[in-house]
């Protein structure tokens, strides 16, 4: 493989390994907060424990999504040294933003809410937590808006030999990077609410805490249940989008090979891109990929045959990922649904098959947000820049193979020993539980 | 003043803002294993930088994205030419961020062990490294047309190697004197010790340093047109030295005030040498990276002036407070009763 090739395995790597912890700080952040705001409403000690007991989960999860994100905001010139040249007048901005705005809200309120449950009032240390959800999200924000000019890119001119910012504001309230952001943070919550009632379901069949565990199900599971809605009818607002902005992409997620008019939906496809077509197509309902993407059910679809064999993207991975991701959604949906009305009704300790399901459900959210991110990067290739930029052009050029050969068989090596160590430690802390609240019910 | 100015000196800020602030807990993590000798000493220590270190280690990642957003060029290159060396420090900083959290999670020995070592390893290679990349910097990276040509290996030559170890030093010296303000009993008073006996030893590192600069770097060009400039490093031997005598009169608090400053204006004389270059080449000047050649247009810069002018004071302040309201000495009481501490 060559430095393109290397880069890019070590790109896709470590971002998409930031991306098993990201999602649940996001989510699991706003939930311990809302904990202990009920903490502070109530004054019941059962979720003063609940606060602490997924905060621990939380900072467990936390301290890899921490160390990992330190490699992401230097490898953009470590290994994609021409695109910061090109674009860094403009993709520079919203980083350092993030940093500024962002990094320092949760790290410095993390660090005081660990250390000041005893030193300040109730209501102020709640605050605290509420101000590192407010990082986390904030954070991804502005990291998502940097992403969203990558994907379609605003506010700039070419000048000087490289893409310099004329407006800032147009940067700021990209609908594409505000899209990416609801869709993105939101999804985030769906893994933190499929967490929560995962590990609560496993303690519930154990008859563990059963009632401490109840009531964190019965929280998570409104949230899940928003949440999904809310990143099913969003998506439908991306994909509309990538259809307007990107139609490679959106040829490719969606396996159209000819221009036509009124776009049917194949329930099952199965695309064969070395033929130029989809081997198998069934289930055929009419004009809905018109509709969607173009809100008029006889609406133009560009196929990949009208575009050059070099500006198409790897069909078969944009596809079956952004397939995958959209029946999870639904799935989800209905599990939080299921999940909700057991909870309300109280019959959930009697429904071991639906609590088994809903262990086991745990990493299906983090799926979902691994094959989306694949979806929406391969499915931008071969631009690193949208229409701008190629993502070959982007790459350093003073590395050798060998040293970008080293760091990836490195960043794999490490990332695997704490990738299994943050799992074993959250398994473990998991089943635990919260030791101290039975000492005190006792 | 133009923009590029005003981003250059926020940048030499930035960085020794972050040298400042993370350079007390990369000390404190490497004294760790010498002056704790049980696993309570240990988590005394860990405690007491616990709540900051991560707030401090945001000075870096904000240096890095403020480099970015400004001086593209120079971000481009400054990490891509120090590709390896940036890479080591990264495993380090990952494998010690993740050590905090994780050490006290199991009882095993072996495990303590083995995130002990990388809270060494961890703290020891970062102070080190960047003390010899900017050795390097102020010496110049051999850049031409063609791109640079340097290696790993050549960045650890004599004068890049000084600087690696006038920052370990100053930042042992910090993490010392900040151990002997935020914990107490044996560890505080083998902390203060070790700060006495440090003492002297860094005086003379910190004096070879002050001789070879001027030999080994250009830096002196600047001070030389503008006299006025030589108060800064007369102000650094002057805290320096301050700072000693305060931790001889058992005053580590001023004694860190001190050293802090030392800090400060080591990082802040080095930038003042380098202007306008950020990064000088040692082969033709025609090559360097200025503020001319490598900053963003005035646009990005003038809307990156009122986003720091906006939030970087912000952050000071909440951090000041945050470090306010968490005063006064780790006691081992508190941790052990503290089923969130380290
Ligand atoms: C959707 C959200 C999202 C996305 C797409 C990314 N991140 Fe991230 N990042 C977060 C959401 C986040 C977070 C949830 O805010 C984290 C996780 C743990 C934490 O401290 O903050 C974080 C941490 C984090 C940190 C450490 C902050 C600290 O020390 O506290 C850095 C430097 C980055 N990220 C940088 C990046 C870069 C350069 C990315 C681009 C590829 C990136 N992140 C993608
Ligand atoms: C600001 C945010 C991001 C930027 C600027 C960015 C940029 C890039 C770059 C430069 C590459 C390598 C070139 C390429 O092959 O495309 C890449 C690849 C990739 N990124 Fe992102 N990325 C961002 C966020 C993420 C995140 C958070 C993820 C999620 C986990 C992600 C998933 C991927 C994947 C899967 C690839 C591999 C695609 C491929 O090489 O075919 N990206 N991205
Ligand atoms: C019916 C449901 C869904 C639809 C229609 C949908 C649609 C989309 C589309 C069109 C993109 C690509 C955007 C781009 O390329 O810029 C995308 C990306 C993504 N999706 Fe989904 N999605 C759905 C469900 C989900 C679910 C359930 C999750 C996770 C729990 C998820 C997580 C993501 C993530 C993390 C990304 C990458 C970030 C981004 O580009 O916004 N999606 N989704």
């Amino acid at each position: 493989m060559d430095i393109v090739g290397l880069s890019r395995l070590q790109f896709a790597l470590t971002s998409m390994f930031h991306f098993i912890f990201v999602p649940l700080t996001l989510g699991l952040s706003g939930l311990v907060a809302i904990f202990e705001t009920m903490y502070v409403k109530k004054n019941d000690q059962k979720y003063r424990e609940m606060a602490k007991f997924w905060g621990k989960l939380f900072l467990i999860n936390f301290a890899l999504g921490v160390v990992t994100g330190i490699t992401l905001e230097f490898q953009f010139g470590m290994n994609w040294a021409e695109y910061s040249k090109y674009v860094g007048d403009i993709f520079g901005a919203p980083l350092a933003i993030e940093a500024t705005v962002a990094f320092f809200l949760e790290s410095t309120f993390i660090g005081l809410w660990i250390f000041s449950w005893d030193r300040v009032s109730k209501k102020t240390h709640s605050f605290f937590i509420w101000l590192v959800a407010l990082g986390t999200n904030l954070s991804a924000l502005w990291i998502l808006l940097a992403n969203a000019f990558m994907q379609k890119p605003v506010g700039y001119v070419l000048r000087n030999g490289r893409a310099e910012m004329v407006d800032f504001s147009a940067l700021v309230f990209s609908p594409y990077g505000w899209l990416k952001f609801l869709h993105t943070n939101i999804s985030g919550y769906i893994v933190a609410a499929f967490f929560v009632m995962g590990v609560s379901s496993y303690h519930i069949l154990r008859k563990n805490y059963v009632d401490f565990f109840k009531t964190s199900f019965k929280i998570a599971a409104i949230f899940g249940l928003v949440s999904s809605i809310v990143v099913v009818l969003v998506g439908d607002f991306n994909g509309r989008e990538v259809a307007k902005y990107q139609p490679t992409k959106f040829a490719a997620m969606e396996s159209i090979w000819e221009t036509q008019k009124g776009v049917p939906l194949n329930l099952i496809s199965i695309p064969s891109p070395s033929q130029e077509k989809n081997s198998v197509e069934f289930l055929k309902i009419p004009k809905v990929v018109s509709f969607l993407a173009t809100n008029d059910k006889d609406g133009e679809i560009k196929g990949l045959k009208d575009f050059p064999k070099e500006d198409r993207p790897p069909v078969l991975a944009t596809f079956l990922s952004f397939r995958i991701m959209v029946l999870l959604g639904f799935i989800f949906i209905f599990l939080s649904l299921v999940g909700y009305y057991l909870s309300l009704k109280n019959r959930l300790e009697q429904n071991r098959l639906f609590l088994k399901i809903m262990l086991y459900s745990i990493p299906l959210p983090y799926i979902a947000a691994q094959l989306g991110w694949i979806v929406a990067e391969v499915g931008r290739q071969p631009w690193i820049v949208y229409g701008l930029m190629r993502t070959k052009d982007g790459v350093s050029k003073n590395l050798s193979t060998s040293q970008v050969l080293i760091s990836l068989i490195l960043f794999t090596l490490f990332y695997l020993i704490l990738g299994i160590i943050d799992i074993y430690l959250l398994f473990k802390y998991s089943k635990i539980g919260p030791q101290k609240y039975t000492a005190m019910e006792a | 003043m133009t923009f590029a100015t005003i981003w250059f000196v926020l940048w030499g800020i930035l960085w020794a803002a972050y040298f400042v602030l993370d350079g007390f807990d990369l000390g404190a993590g490497i004294l760790m294993n010498f002056i704790a000798k049980n696993d309570l000493e240990k988590r005394q220590i860990i405690n007491s930088i616990g709540p900051f270190w991560d707030g401090n280690e945001v000075w870096l990642i904000t240096a890095g994205g403020a480099t970015f957003a400004a001086f593209p060029t120079t971000y481009a290159y400054m990490f891509s030419y120090l590709y390896s060396a940036l890479l080591i420090i990264l495993f380090g900083l990952i494998f010690r961020g993740v050590s905090f959290e994780f050490r006290g999670k199991e009882e095993n020995p072996r495990w303590k062990r083995f995130f002990d070592l990388s809270i060494f390893f961890g703290s020891l290679i970062p102070a080190v490294l960047f003390g010899v990349a900017f050795g390097n910097i102020f010496k110049g990276l051999p850049i031409d047309v063609e791109g640079y040509h340097g290696s790993l290996l050549q960045l650890l030559n004599l004068y890049g190697l000084l600087t690696g170890i006038l920052f370990l030093s100053l930042f042992l010296y910090h993490g010392g004197l900040y151990l002997s303000i935020k914990t107490e009993g044996e560890v505080q008073k083998r902390a203060n010790s070790f700060s006495k006996k440090f003492f002297f030893p860094l005086f003379v590192i910190a004096f070879i340093f002050l001789i070879f600069t001027p030999i080994s770097t250009k830096l002196m060009e600047n001070y030389l047109k503008v006299k006025i400039l030589f108060f800064v490093p007369l102000f650094l031997v002057i805290s320096l030295i301050l700072s000693g005598y305060f931790t001889f009169k058992n005053k580590p608090s001023r004694g860190f005030l001190f050293s802090f400053l030392t800090i400060l204006l080591t990082v802040i004389t080095g930038i003042i040498g380098l202007y306008p270059n950020l990064i000088p080449s040692s082969l033709d000047q025609n090559y360097s990276l200025t503020i001319f050649n490598s900053s963003s247009s005035e646009y990005t810069l003038k809307i990156m002036t009122i986003v720091a002018l906006i939030f970087v004071p912000i952050v000071i302040i909440y951090q000041i407070w945050v470090y306010r309201l968490l005063r006064g000495k780790v006691r081992i009481d508190d941790i052990l009763k503290n089923e969130n501490s380290y």
